[in-house]
């Protein structure tokens, strides 16, 4: 019901409207109808005033006072709307790190010989993160400092004698004194998440600011869970570095066969694209150029930043890289795949081939994947693609001509590398002396989803443009990145025309210096959604370097069209790590003005990070760029 | 002259979720806005009501609007008039808040504004192409129609029932 307002549009991505178009004729339904059906929505869902967490319900509180003020049990509208926010935070955690786990028991596998498909890419990564962890390297094998690495790994997930290893030892001590005196530091990743399903379950914690506080601590343990899953996708995969490639759906082929992979996890897609490379030869017997591979999601950002796969499209507009009829099988593991994916795809003709038992779609293929036999499986699947192209060949598709060049690749070893050629004996110091004299105002990362309430890339592009200008680093994952990327934000040709002139030097001083003839693009793509711990990596080593904790630095972030739970968990460790933290759509919190209050104002004495949920891009940026100025001047700056 | 049209429940539609409650009360508030709307003073009201008389059927009632209105002749104040729209609204600036009109009111539709001291009913979203309460029924349980459109639908799924009776 609040959401009555129907986008003024539905895209600002004219590949994706395009396609929209052809839905329209050929009648095929799309995310944006299914919206419009839904309108309005449920103000008691949309205000966070429903529960459904015992049998007695579903209750709800009438937030204009008439009806019920409290649900059958006596639970008060804030410990409704708190109870709430917990588990959307407990769900994200637990897809974060069951990523993350995924990763575990592949490096597991490898380094015990279950599997030969999988290998240390990054044996430096593998040393500096099992040094971290306290697991000693020196004089010993690889794939014995690989298995005590996935064993400590697997450890965090379960309460221990130490806590979360992956958020105690990758933030500041001045942080992990905050964290320790307010309660805030996990136990175990799986722990915490199985307290909130606990503490939020009929009759128990009935104490909104506890349950706020109990949330707080496990999107700490999301930290975790996020940081584990770029580590250990580092060393299994490589850590990324600046490399070309391009978005949008123009980057599929018609002569080629194109398999689309979407999801989230490298495990599969890695493999996928090792083994096309070697195995062209099965595309072209079936008549086709060659195998032509393009990401969806995070999925794509994970091998986009290791080997410059294209993106073909992300999040809202999924269902577009079908609508082409180009797609001769979409492969997808887990996370963001909606359902309508398989309807879609029955209209068109396409395959769509489910891979993990845990995400099966009703209405496609499935084919279980293993670490164990990932190189056949991927073969198997490269065949399916293959005479899936045979069938399609000499009918019509319709590929929109759009896409835009983009320069990825930017995790924190790359732009410290990138760095070290200004100063290779302290490459973090042109970084902060900018800092220090204003070339770079500030630090803003962009992540998270695209949300069908907001004409999709909107609120992304109008917040991180007006935020160049004011020379804001700008650093983007998930499908924030895709969204910043279609409209040429990391194109590096862009430059000039976006960014102000402080921000242009240090991109420009910094690209001359690696001999790239030219500046880094103006937005530094980080990775996928896990990769969001790239960028805590880098506050945290600024933050170091100056000697302070991150709550001083003026680095902000937004989710400026969240959608998944991971955005809420992702903005509660944002939060906890000190950030002030934009939601550019609604959180179903607004029935309680104390878990508002809370989220938006008191968290601020405990972490010094908060939320800003603001619909509007412009003042959004505007509440970031005080928030940068604020901490500025914290710092004496 | 063009029929009006009414609010109609279908009431085995209804779900009971009372979403045409918050509806009404955001339809009736100064921002229009569910999450502006919570914090305003007067608070806003909802005009629509759904009363339980057994657990498992819930029916949404609202002012009827009705033709010989009793709430109209009852006014003391001269309060209530009917619009040309046909709707029976009440003059917020004339009622004195004697809450005779809710006395006589057959439905119990008329509320009282502890805030404002005056009478509140349903105005049938005067500003809006569809009631607000209409709008937001997932069920479309609540309906706006003419009375010839909504007996029409009646009359046909009667007939469906007889039909089917007889084992066309």
């Amino acid at each position: 019901m609040a959401d009555a307002r129907v986008p003024r549009k539905k895209s600002l991505d004219p590949a994706v409207n395009q396609m929209l178009a052809k839905a329209k004729k050929e009648n095929i339904q799309t995310i944006w109808d299914r919206y419009e059906t839904m309108l309005p929505q449920c103000g008691f869902g949309d205000t966070g005033l429903c529960c459904r967490h015992c049998l007695q319900g579903p209750c709800r509180i009438d937030p204009f006072g008439e009806g019920p003020r409290e649900g059958i049990c006596g639970a008060s509208a804030d410990v409704m709307v708190a109870r709430g926010l917990d588990r959307a935070i407990a769900a994200g955690t637990a897809a974060h790190s069951g990523h993350a786990k995924h990763l575990a028991h592949t490096l597991l596998k490898m380094a015990t010989g279950k599997t030969k498909d999988y290998r240390i890419k990054d044996e430096a990564k593998l040393k500096s993160v099992s040094t971290r962890m306290g697991i000693p390297v020196d004089g010993r094998s690889i794939a014995d400092i690989a298995k005590d690495l996935a064993m400590a790994a697997l450890a965090d997930f379960h309460e221990k004698e130490t806590p979360v290893m992956w958020a105690a030892t990758v933030v500041p001590q001045k942080r992990v004194d905050v964290l320790l005196k307010h309660g805030l530091v996990p136990k175990g990743i799986d722990h915490e998440i199985s307290e909130i399903m606990h503490r939020t379950l009929y009759g128990v914690d009935a104490d909104a600011v506890n349950l706020l506080l109990a949330g707080l601590r496990c999107g700490v343990a999301d930290l975790a869970g996020c940081y584990m899953g770029t580590d250990l996708a580092d060393i299994l995969f490589g850590t990324p570095t600046p490399v070309k490639s391009e978005a949008n759906l123009g980057t599929l082929k018609k002569d080629w066969v194109n398999i689309a992979l979407h999801g989230h996890n490298p495990v599969l897609s890695d493999i996928l694209v090792s083994v096309a490379a070697q195995k062209q030869d099965m595309a072209k017997a079936k008549g086709a150029a060659g195998f032509n591979l393009v990401g969806i999601c995070c999925t794509g950002n994970e091998i986009m930043m290791r080997h410059g796969i294209p993106s073909c499209t992300h999040s809202v507009s999924q269902e577009t890289a079908i609508l082409t009829g180009a797609v001769d099988l979409m492969v997808v593991d887990y996370q963001c795949i909606m359902p309508s994916v398989a309807t879609v795809a029955q209209c068109m003709g396409t395959q769509v081939l489910t891979t993990m038992d845990l995400c099966k779609i009703t209405g496609t293929d499935h084919m279980e994947f293993s670490e164990e036999e990932a190189g056949k499986k991927a073969e198997e699947i490269l065949a399916m693609a293959a005479l899936n192209y045979a069938k399609r060949k000499g009918k019509p598709v319709e590929i929109p001509d759009v896409k835009t060049p983009v320069v990825a690749g930017f995790s924190v070893e790359a732009i410290v590398a990138a760095l070290s050629k200004l100063n290779a004996v302290d490459p973090l110091k042109p970084l902060v002396d900018n800092l220090k004299a204003g070339n770079i105002r500030g630090v803003c990362l962009y992540a998270g989803c695209n949300n069908v309430k907001v004409p999709q890339d909107e609120n992304f592009v109008i917040m991180a443009k007006k935020m160049l200008k004011e020379n804001v680093l700008i650093l983007a994952t998930g499908c924030g990145a895709g969204a910043l990327m279609r409209h040429g934000l990391m194109d590096p040709a862009n430059v000039d025309a976006l960014c102000g002139d402080g921000i242009k030097a240090v991109l420009t001083a910094i690209g001359e210096a690696n001999g790239l003839g030219g500046p880094l693009p103006p937005v530094l793509h980080m990775g996928s959604c896990v990769d969001n711990s790239r960028a805590v990596a880098l506050a945290v080593a600024v933050a170091n370097y100056l000697g302070v904790d991150t709550d001083a630095l003026p680095v902000v972030a937004s989710a400026a069209e969240a959608v998944s739970e991971k955005a809420v968990s992702i903005g509660t460790y944002a939060v906890a790590a000190g950030l002030p933290t934009h939601v550019g759509v609604m959180l179903p919190v607004m029935g309680s003005p104390l878990v508002v209050e809370v989220l938006t104002k008191t968290v601020r004495d405990v972490t010094g990070g908060y939320f800003i949920v603001d619909l509007d891009p412009e003042s959004a940026a505007d509440k970031l760029l005080a928030a940068i100025d604020e901490r500025r001047k914290g710092l004496g700056l | 002259m063009d029929q009006i049209k009414e609010i109609f429940v279908r009431k085995d539609l209804c779900m009971g979720c009372h979403s045409c409650e918050l509806a009404c009360a955001v339809a009736h508030s100064a921002s229009k806005n569910i999450y502006e709307a919570m914090g305003e003073h007067p608070m806003p009201k909802s005009r629509v009501y759904v009363e339980t008389v057994s657990a498992s059927v819930p029916v949404p009632i609202l002012c009827r609007h009705c033709e010989d209105a009793p709430c109209m002749h009852a006014c003391i104040a001269g309060a209530i008039h009917r619009t040309a729209d046909q709707a029976v609204v009440t003059d917020a600036d004339k009622c004195i808040g004697c809450w005779t009109c809710v006395m006589v009111c057959p439905y119990g539709v008329i509320g009282r504004h502890l805030e404002a001291r005056k009478a509140y009913r349903c105005d049938r979203c005067q500003d809006r192409d569809q009631p607000a309460c209409v709008s937001a029924c997932p069920t479309k349980a609540l309906v706006y129609q003419t009375v010839t459109d909504f007996s029409k639908d009646l009359r046909r799924k009667a007939a469906e029932e007889l039909s089917r009776g007889e084992g066309r």
